[in-house]
């Protein structure tokens, strides 16, 4: 796997990326190299980071798995699927606290935490299982920036549907007794919560695999993917496999959506923008129509929004580096999109 | 009929969940408190009847395009069914909301809304003004289909009207007062709502004038077309100029609210032209928008503003207005040069990623010694004519208009020039453009930064007309905000951009009750215009027939007439040789 493709002739161009690309590579190297040097984390802040960044990452790499899944089988960018994730996160913190009301989450937190988790499922898988029929499913065959228009009017729309539905302030989920504390493994210390996003993420994930590789509808998916007409001719309903393939993308982001809860605690109507663009980078990150891709790109994402600010940023002496923790994550998408825009593991005729 | 009953029952069904949706958002609550006839009709629950008519209208047309209409019984019965349907949903919700009582979770479910979906009457009064009214409005609506073309346009404009005036009461009446003709005003408008009288008339007036129009049209375009090029050039350049001179005296007698909203609109109107450069004509479908616009207002307010932290040169508007516009076009260039081979979606990302950088970098504490950070930039002076300040919005909706003026001539010169032809060559297939010679990546790069220097001078006028410049209202809403409006108008088109300003920018200002649901509304405009009309509502020719490629009933490419009436000369000949 090379970066960057030899070019055939020497273009204003490839200059003026080449010297683009130098200008990144100087600013990191140089970033990091101020920051370790002056000494200002220790190396438990640093591994402190990691760990907050692995467990976002892992969030990233489960809402991603559903833009990758859709552009894999119709070519197009769901921008709306940032609020397919807010949709089932926000309608099930009444949910969880209605339990709370009733005592349930302190007398059993398991059988509550799993209802919580099943509702929030429950409510993006329908939230995208309606966006696909109303919004793109009349929309197929048109030309490629119809849908992506459509799909930011649907984005709108739900935003300010649930702001409607729900009101604009910010709801708190309540806290789970049995995720608070810290772990320790082999020295590092893990919060519980962090410890359970990352765990149950890589659950889904196994199980997404599990179904696209073992199971008759996976092998569907596989083929509608490959080739719509070829597969609709061996019998395959390719409308139902879209369906499906919009309704696993809504499962896992309802769930991603939870997870997410157990880290910032929060939810409002806006809360799916951010972290919907972030999947977005990190499904081009690893590559688009590619589910490995995107568990990688999430992870890679999640750790360099985490760490970056605080490695290169603060090394410059730029006060509250946390600030732009976002401008990384929107650079790395710019950045690869102008470098690589197949992504670290993307089929070359994707782009 | 058993199609049609089908389909009926599916129509009522997606407008009664409209309404449903309306609903329990708070749009129907929000609008009730706006009379349409002072104390009778408030605007809330006519939307109900307004979506039983439409379901009925909608219910009513061919199975599929290019059939016969249905037999008008037909017709009248499907109607019925529709606005029957959407009653019953409406009737069903409203009993829901009551019995339920949902409002710990749905915030909207209120006891206003049951009064306002029974019309203030008791539950059983309100249930068969419901289900019957509805049947009998999709009746209504069906027969404007059946009755002929014109009178449906009379009765459509007469309804139109009657909403209109009503919706836009503080407008028309701070005309009315300027101008001055209070005694129109006194007999239109109560203090809150049209009264009887003034409904009445509207709609019998102002469906005259539309049934007139309708069937007068097609005998004054024959006269039109009849008419010499000269003659034509004559009466089309006095049309302008009149509508020009209305838009030029109007800042005089509308008050300084409905100026500042004037101006705002000739923002927008800057901005859609620029944005429609990059998008309408080129194709490059660019969502950071507001990246120029921010541009464009901090270089303004830096550069005048004597607050500016760091660097303040103090200049006169005027005099930083073209450095305004060269920073904003190197900008453009720059940005561009590394991301225009990217394809059409990635293209929209990496744009929309500037856009949100630039807002962040500017509201950081990083910014804050250089451009203020979150405080942004205060004081920005307005800008001097003969003397006079323009802090006016008034005054200042001049210069506004001006640039408006120059910015739409600019575009139409551009879309009419060798560069013009080169963008639609190139939206429309780049291989090919590029085969015939078209250097596709300058061509991108010059639409990129003309839609630039455009989103600049927008920001200059954004920066004098409220005097800061704050990060945070520098989001993607307004790049949003930009792609909606061209989308409306129809993208490619000018008299679109305008007219889609006007709509989305003017009248949520206008209407107070609309502000929380403004971006709702943007949202329902850019999915249902893709669905439904993808061309926009005054489309440019070349895209209508992109769009709508391979279709049977698509306009021919070739319009000899049309050749012929615009240019006064005699289709040519094909040489032989």
């Amino acid at each position: 796997m090379r970066l960057f493709r030899r070019p055939e002739r020497i273009t204003l161009g490839t200059v003026v990326l080449t010297l683009l690309a130098l200008a990144v590579a100087a600013v990191v190297i140089t970033g990091s190299y101020l920051t370790i040097s002056q000494g200002r984390y220790t190396l438990e802040v640093w591994e402190s980071f990691i760990v907050a960044g692995v467990a976002l990452g892992a969030v990233y790499a489960l809402i991603a798995i559903g833009y990758t899944l859709v552009y894999g089988i119709l070519f197009m960018i769901n921008f709306a699927h940032g609020e397919v994730f807010m949709s089932g996160a926000f309608t099930a913190v009444f949910a969880a606290q209605a339990l709370a009301d009733e005592g349930l989450v302190e007398s059993n937190p398991i059988l509550s935490f799993s209802i919580v988790l099943v509702v929030a499922m429950v409510v993006s898988m329908l939230v995208a299982i309606l966006l696909e029929r109303i919004a793109y499913r009349p929309l197929r065959g048109a030309p490629r920036l119809v849908p992506l228009i459509t799909a930011i009017g649907a984005s709108l729309v739900l935003q300010y549907t649930f702001r409607g539905l729900y009101g604009a302030g910010v709801k708190a989920y309540p806290t789970w007794a049995m995720f608070q504390g810290n772990l320790d493994v082999f020295g590092i210390v893990i919060p519980v919560a962090r410890a359970v996003v990352t765990v149950a993420a890589v659950v889904l994930m196994l199980g997404l695999w599990f179904f696209v590789e073992k199971t008759r509808t996976g092998r569907a998916m596989r083929a509608v993917s490959e080739n719509k007409d070829v597969a609709a001719m061996m019998g395959i309903n390719v409308d139902r496999i879209i369906v499906i393939t919009f309704a696993i993308g809504g499962v896992l982001a309802g769930a991603a959506g939870i997870l997410y809860t157990l880290i910032f605690n929060q939810v409002n109507y806006t809360m799916g923008f951010l972290p919907g663009i972030k999947a977005f980078t990190a499904a081009v990150l690893g590559g688009i129509g590619n589910i490995v891709g995107a568990m990688l790109g999430g992870l890679a994402l999640g750790l360099l929004e985490a760490v970056a600010p605080f490695l290169i940023l603060e090394g410059f002496g730029i006060p509250s580096p946390n600030q732009l923790k976002d401008v990384i994550a929107f650079s790395v998408l710019v950045l690869v999109l102008i470098f690589r825009p197949a992504g670290f593991l993307g089929r070359k005729d994707n782009v | 009929m058993g199609a049609y009953a089908r389909r009926a029952t599916s129509t009522g069904a997606i407008f009664g969940l409209a309404i449903t949706h309306l609903s329990l958002v708070g749009l129907v609550v929000a609008l009730n408190d706006r009379e349409l006839v002072a104390g009778v009709v408030s605007v809330g629950s006519t939307i109900a009847v307004i979506a039983a008519l439409a379901a009925g209208f909608v219910a009513s047309r061919p199975l599929r395009k290019g059939l016969a209409p249905p037999a008008p019984a037909v017709a009248l019965g499907s109607g019925a069914i529709a606005g029957l349907v959407t009653g019953i949903i409406i009737t069903a919700l409203a009993w829901l909301v009551e019995a339920f009582t949902p409002r710990d979770v749905l915030i909207n479910a209120s006891p206003q809304l049951v009064a306002v979906l029974h019309w203030g009457q008791d539950v059983m009064v309100g249930n068969a003004i419901n289900v019957i009214g509805g049947a009998l409005m999709g009746v209504v609506g069906a027969s404007l289909r059946i009755i002929p073309g014109d009178l449906r346009r009379g009765a459509v404009t007469g309804i139109g009207a009657l909403l209109g005036l009503a919706l836009m009461q503080t407008f028309v009446s701070q005309i009315l007062t300027g101008l001055p003709l209070t005694f129109v005003d006194d007999f239109l408008y109560e203090r809150e709502g049209l009264t009887w009288p003034g409904a009445i008339t509207t709609l019998v007036l102002f469906g005259i004038i539309g049934w007139a129009w309708a069937s007068q049209r097609k005998a004054f375009s024959e006269r039109l077309g009849a008419m010499g090029a000269n003659q034509r050039r004559t009466a089309r350049f006095s049309g302008l100029g009149l509508l020009l001179l209305v838009l030029a005296t109007l800042p005089l007698f509308v008050g300084p609210f409905l100026s500042q909203t004037m101006d705002l609109v000739g923002i927008y109107i800057i901005m859609g032209l620029g944005l429609n450069i990059v998008v309408g004509f080129a194709g490059l479908l660019d969502l950071g928008y507001v990246a120029f616009y921010a541009v464009g207002a901090y270089a303004t307010a830096v550069l005048t503003s004597p607050a500016s932290p760091a660097f303040a040169p103090h200049l006169d508007f005027w005099i930083a207005l073209p450095l305004v516009l060269a920073i904003t076009a190197a900008i453009g260039l720059t940005i561009g040069a590394p991301v225009l081979r990217l394809r059409g979606d990635y293209l929209a990302i990496v744009t929309l990623g500037f856009g949100e950088i630039a807002r962040i970098v500017l509201n950081s504490n990083w910014m804050t010694p250089y451009v203020g950070g979150a405080q942004g930039i205060l004081a920005v002076p307005a800008p001097q004519f003969l003397g006079k300040d323009l802090r006016d919005p008034a005054l200042l909706y001049y210069p506004i208009f001006v640039a408006c003026i120059i910015a739409a001539i600019a575009a139409i010169s551009l879309a009419n020039s060798r560069v013009g032809r080169a963008w639609t060559a190139m939206r429309e297939d780049e291989s090919v453009a590029e085969a015939t010679g078209v250097n596709t990546i300058k061509y991108k790069l010059l639409a990129f930064s003309m839609g630039a220097t455009f989103g600049g001078l927008a920001g200059a006028f954004y920066a004098v007309r409220i005097g800061t410049v704050f990060p945070q209202e520098l989001n993607i809403i307004v790049s949003i905000n930009a792609l909606a409006l061209i989308i409306l108008g129809g993208i490619g088109s000018i008299p679109g951009v305008i007219v889609g300003a006007v709509v989305l920018v003017g009248l949520p200002e206008l209407l107070r009750e609309f502000s929380e649901y403004r971006l709702l509304l943007y949202g329902i405009v850019l999915v249902a215009m893709m669905l439904l009309r993808p061309e926009g509502f005054l489309p440019n020719r070349s895209r209508r027939a992109e769009l709508h490629e391979g279709e049977g009933d698509s306009e021919p490419d070739w319009d000899e007439k049309r050749w012929e009436r615009e240019t006064g000369t005699q289709t040519p000949e094909p040489e032989i040789t």
